[in-house]
């Protein structure tokens, strides 16, 4: 920490800790949230709007989110566990914005 | 006009903001701001950007936009405001919204390992302290029809019981007590040598202490005592004229004259563990500082350690506001000598400032005042156990036999009232995690209960914590080494 300096046992063990939670998880701290490209600020796919209710404001084509949801973000989102059961859930899908279509549900 | 609604809607007394201050006492040393946190016991040194903006928000509110602002007035850019606050509220030194209390400190495993017995070797004793907590007007104790001297049966199952309790400490630690201790000598060796041989069979180290009055101490018991490097604390008020106004014999004739030449020869042969004085504070014996140069210089205690009387709040030799006062007043004398001895890297014996640094080094916070009914407990000469020996003998506070063991329901009866979370009054205390509320049995004696807050010592109790604040945020400026020698944990 920059500004408490530590001076005694149980406050180094506090700054210890400090230090580790800052190293966890990045997404959505403090000062700086990190918002991936494309992202939306509702958690309900399909219905990803901007801030004015519409869709024309968001930065990307909502499809969009499907890739980065899951990709640049760890957010427990809904789409299949590419990495462990499903990994190829999306082989039908070379193109987000055009073949969104062909996405499946999948069964565990 | 509209913040000012908000603050009235959600029940602010003051400030416009979501933002307070969280539970800490701020403090000053060798010129730098420190502070203590209540939540944890930890010791910060703050800069002058985090006191400017504590200084703001203290007894009021802010909004997270004036935090930035009164950092931002500082010269400093609002990432570097973020960054602050945010150091900040990770340590609760600030908090968002109705400050939540701290979390209590966790209650102790319910098979908390046992560390140490105080054996009751006998419940006689040769003087007759007018004060004494035993034999004096608020005893406890009920020895009627019980045995006065401890066997060596019992002591051995009292042993045997500290042994398999210990779980997996690798070292625990016997103290013999009375009554007057000597009175019973031979156990003392029978109890050595046997626990030495059990505890070599475990593969554990044992150590031991004494109390006593000092009165029996001869030249072949004191080689006893260093041979066996067991550590002693004598009960002693000070100088003939003090030490003879309560520590007398049934006749009324003052102990000074019989145990000065013993002390010293005491003093001189036992080189194993340090000699301890502990005084005992009441009407007419305040003078802190003259009992303590008598001690130490004179005859040469190693630790002098002060304590005032334990009444009921109306025995004539309580010690009134006036002399509390100039209690009060020789602790801060002795506690100037400390610092000065400790800026020069030298230990001084005034064992009330040792023993608190020693536990603001480490952080400690408290669950429990002490540690009876936890690592240690009491054994009384019919081998009944209790929390500490100050409940010796007490019908009302057995807590088992050292034949059958612990009784584990009055020991977490005693311990759900000991928490320093079922103490009201210290909730908003800022010295609870040294305190906790305050020794059980003086409660006891001064309340009916071993749970609640020894009210009548709080603000003497927050001045001497503060005290002992400034005396650690000194040397963590001046002489941060010395400080390293209380790190280790006291006890083992």
């Amino acid at each position: 920490m920059k500004h408490l300096k530590p001076i005694n046992q149980k406050a180094r063990r506090i700054d210890d800790l400090v230090a580790s939670l800052d190293e966890d998880v990045v997404a959505l701290q403090q000062p700086r949230p990190h918002v991936p490209m494309g992202c939306t600020l509702s958690f309900s796919p399909g219905w990803e709007v901007d801030a004015s209710g519409g869709t024309a404001g968001l930065c990307q084509p909502v499809e969009r989110d499907i890739y980065d949801c899951y990709v640049t973000c760890f957010w427990p989102v809904q789409v299949p566990d590419h990495v462990n059961y499903s990994p190829d859930w999306a082989s039908n899908c070379a193109s987000a914005t055009k073949d969104w279509r062909n996405l499946d549900l999948v069964f565990p | 006009m509209n913040l000012v609604q908000t603050s009235v809607l959600r029940g602010d007394a003051a400030g416009t903001g979501d933002f307070r201050q969280g539970e800490y006492h701020a403090f000053e040393a060798a010129g730098r701001p420190y502070l203590y946190l209540v939540g944890a016991g930890a010791v910060f040194e703050i800069d002058p950007a985090v006191r400017a903006l504590l200084d703001r928000i203290e007894g009021t509110s802010l909004s997270h936009a004036e935090m930035v602002a009164v950092l931002a007035a500082r010269g400093q850019s609002s990432a570097e405001a973020e960054e602050l606050i945010h150091e900040l509220r990770q340590v609760r030194v600030i908090e968002n919204g109705r400050a939540l209390p701290a979390p209590a400190p966790e209650t102790p495993p319910a098979n908390f390992p046992l560390q140490a017995l105080v054996l009751n070797v006998t419940n006689q004793c040769n003087l007759a302290c007018t004060y004494c907590y035993e034999f004096g007007a608020d005893k406890i104790a009920t020895p009627q029809g019980k045995p006065k001297y401890m066997t060596k049966e019992t002591a051995r199952a009292s042993v045997d019981l500290l042994l398999a309790e210990s779980g997996p400490r690798n070292a625990v630690h016997i103290t013999f007590f009375g009554g007057e201790t000597l009175m019973n000598f031979p156990l003392l060796r029978d109890v050595v040598d046997y626990a030495n041989g059990q505890a070599a069979v475990l593969g554990k180290a044992i150590t031991y202490s004494l109390t006593t009055n000092a009165t029996l101490l001869t030249d072949p018991i004191i080689a006893f005592l260093s041979d066996n490097a067991i550590g002693v604390t004598v009960s002693i008020d000070g100088p003939a004229e003090i030490q003879d106004r309560h520590r007398v014999y049934r006749s009324g004739k003052g102990s000074y004259a019989v145990i000065e030449p013993r002390l010293r020869a005491l003093i001189a042969s036992h080189r194993t563990r340090a000699v301890t004085a502990r005084v005992t504070l009441t009407e007419g014996v305040t003078d802190v500082v003259g009992i303590y140069r008598h001690l130490k210089d004179d005859l040469g205690f190693h630790e002098v350690g002060f304590a005032p009387v334990t009444q009921s709040g109306e025995r004539d030799y309580a010690i009134d506001g006036m002399g509390m006062d100039q209690v009060l007043a020789g602790f801060h004398a002795l506690a100037d000598e400390w610092l000065d001895h400790a800026l020069r890297g030298l230990m001084h014996g005034f064992s009330n400032v040792s023993e608190t640094i020693g536990e603001l080094i480490q952080g400690v916070n408290k669950s429990h005042p002490c540690g009876a009914a936890l690592g240690l407990m009491g054994v009384s000469p019919s081998g009944d156990l209790s929390p500490c020996h100050r409940f010796t003998d007490a019908d009302t506070h057995t807590m088992g036999h050292v034949s059958s063991g612990i009784d584990r329901t009055a020991q977490k009866d005693f311990l759900d009232r000991g928490h320093v979370e079922a103490k009201y009054d210290c909730q908003t205390c800022w010295a609870r995690p040294l305190c906790a509320g305050g020794c059980h049995h003086e409660a006891f004696v001064r309340y009916g209960d071993t749970g609640h807050a020894n009210l009548h010592y709080c603000d003497w109790i927050r001045e001497w914590t503060d005290r002992c604040l400034h005396i650690y945020g000194e040397l963590a400026a001046r002489n941060p080494s010395f400080l390293e020698r209380f790190a280790e944990r006291k006890g083992l």
